[in-house]
């Protein structure tokens, strides 16, 4: 048995993604663990930006809500929701973390309801959040999700941030800013990408014990699979070490 | 200006710039004392069927003392600017006191989960809901404060929350791209929690101010809450601080620990035992019947809420969980 969990090798793949002087808009929870396990290894310089305002600080410890006061510890500024997404809009954020009820071969997600009928709902989840608006904004989306088919669906039933849209040129021609738009996707069994002309969702990385097999098991959609799909490194020793013993020491995330 | 595509969604407030310039031609512009008690301030200024945006983020700065008088003074049919909305999202569904949405987040407590009775409600049908996100509620509040009608923004398209939402895609008559139209926001009220006001309410904020500074100014009346009363000196000696001027203010009430449950900058964290409790007792309509009784309808005042629950020894705790001393951590 390997010694590390699910939520552990999902949160350490995702921090090898965040380079050193990047921004990286991030929720509570899993995006926030990687991005603050980013800060402290390869990328002491990453910028970390939460919707309701907090830019850039030096995270003492997992925050509960994006708007709580560990968002502004040791800050470079305490601004507002117009301030950050603007600042998205503008092109300065290069990365950001969602997550979902459902997500289908093109990216989008689902965090609104399941059920048909819009006013009486047979779930009702959030909403967006500031998701469909780092979704549309921030250059490189990514999620960090288990890896289900009841999870990866074909098409979303509601579609509530924006992935590719449809596939293809959609999202060019949808009016959202060109170029931005959703980059990888880490599961518990492996890492995808979108093949670059039909937008669709391709694997290019197994975790450790896992073959394209199980992942296509448990993915409601066919995926596209890469030329060459690599073997994900498990997490270091190094990388364990800080996310059980500095950031999540109470195991808020990482318990789950 | 052609509509090229446009969602279904209700927007339930008028976004004519004119009307509202009308409305704050009327608006006081007399630096007066309006301290006043919070009963007082929802008795004037909330009435059924009015539009309401809380300031703050849901569970950090919000103006709890104000939502609980709303439920103990039985407001109906409010309707309510979603956005960012948790505990005091909670609460007004606790009370059933609105019957339509704008939805950018609701139901959700962010890492702590989802209300069960927030979602027994909005699951319900007894409220209408159109979709927006948090950006799309703060860019609709900043259309409000900068006194136009609409305000042009590059997210929704493509998407069902477009389709949910009362937004219209249109076309840059510049450079031919495409935006979505969002409605200006003019709530009725708006209840904000800050650090410390004057009596005429020139108000300070520490901290992230959200979307505060535009809820403050495209609200056609405001309610202060504030930890502390401070002197107009103070704010003349230093008008930098300064965040929301007193002629948007209608009332000023003194509320220490105003956002417990919730966090405030630089003053207490939240308290994540209590706000275990209301989510663990929604799962039992009586218990949580007996306990909204206990904490809102029994009492008299954010005081007595706060003396049921620890009264200032759990203040104590929570301030130096904020400031992060040794053994404060769990």
């Amino acid at each position: 048995m390997p010694d590390y969990n699910t939520m552990e090798l999902m949160i350490c793949t995702a921090a090898r993604e965040l380079e050193d002087g990047a921004t990286v808009g991030v929720g509570t929870g899993a995006p926030c663990a990687a991005a603050m396990l980013a800060q402290k290894l390869q990328s002491p310089n990453l910028l970390i930006l939460f919707e309701a305002g907090g830019v850039a600080p030096l995270i003492p410890e997992m925050p509960i809500s994006v708007g709580d006061s560990r968002t502004t510890y040791k800050a470079i500024m305490a601004s507002g929701m117009c301030e950050v997404m603007e600042t998205a809009c503008r092109g300065m954020l290069d990365y950001t973390f969602l997550g979902g009820a459902q997500i289908d071969m093109y990216g989008n997600l689902n965090s609104t309801r399941i059920g048909a009928d819009h006013q009486k709902p047979k779930v009702r989840f959030p909403g967006s959040g500031g998701a469909n608006d780092f979704a549309s904004f921030c250059w490189r989306m990514m999620v960090m999700t288990p890896q289900d088919s009841k999870r990866f669906v074909e098409k979303v039933s509601y579609c509530t941030s924006p992935g590719w849209l449809t596939g293809g040129d959609s999202r060019a021609k949808s009016g959202l800013p060109l170029g931005a738009g959703p980059y990888k996707i880490i599961t518990n069994m492996a890492v995808m990408d979108f093949e670059p002309e039909s937008k669709r969702m391709r694997l290019i990385a197994l975790n450790p014990g896992y073959s394209e097999k199980d992942v296509q098991d448990n993915c409601g959609f066919e995926l596209l699979k890469a030329k060459k799909i690599v073997e994900n490194e498990p997490p270091k020793a190094e990388e364990l070490h800080i996310l059980r013993d500095v950031i999540d020491p109470y195991r808020y995330v990482i318990g789950r | 200006m052609d509509t090229i595509e446009q969602g279904i969604g209700e927007v339930f407030t008028d976004p004519d710039a004119d009307k509202a310039r009308a409305f704050f031609r009327t608006k006081s512009r007399k630096m007066e004392n309006k301290v006043m008690s919070v009963k007082e301030a929802v008795e004037k200024f909330v009435h059924d069927g009015d539009y309401l945006k809380g300031g703050g983020f849901g569970a950090n700065r919000v103006p709890i003392a104000v939502y609980h008088e709303i439920l103990r003074q039985g407001r109906k049919n409010l309707g309510l600017s979603g956005q960012t909305t948790t505990h005091d999202f909670e609460i007004l569904c606790a009370g059933e006191a609105f019957n339509r949405c704008d939805a950018g987040y609701i139901v959700g407590l962010e890492a702590r989960g989802l209300s069960p009775n927030a979602r027994r409600y909005m699951e319900s049908g007894k409220v209408k809901v159109s979709e927006w996100s948090n950006y799309a509620m703060a860019v609709r509040l900043k259309a409000g404060a900068a006194g136009v009608s609409f305000y042009p923004a590059r997210n929704f398209m493509g998407t069902d929350t477009l389709k949910y939402s009362g937004g219209k895609v249109i076309e840059c008559p510049f450079t031919k791209t495409k935006y979505v139209a969002l409605p200006a926001l003019y709530p009725d009220v708006a209840a904000i929690h800050v650090h410390e006001a004057d009596m005429y309410g020139n108000c300070r904020v520490r901290g992230i101010t959200v979307s505060d500074f535009d809820a403050a100014r495209a609200a056609k009346h405001v309610i202060i809450t504030c930890e502390r009363l401070i002197s107009t000196d103070e704010i003349r000696r230093d008008p930098s601080f300064t965040v929301i001027p007193f002629w948007c203010v209608d009332a000023v009430c003194e509320v220490p620990y105003g956002s417990y449950p919730g966090n405030m900058y630089g003053e207490y964290f939240s308290d994540e035992d209590h706000l275990r409790e209301w989510m663990k007792v929604e799962t039992d309509p009586e218990a949580f019947k007996a306990f909204l009784d206990k904490n809102i309808y029994s009492c008299k005042n954010h005081f007595e809420y706060i003396q049921k629950n620890g009264g200032m020894e759990k203040m104590q705790l929570l301030r130096q969980k904020e400031m992060m001393f040794v053994g404060a951590r769990k």
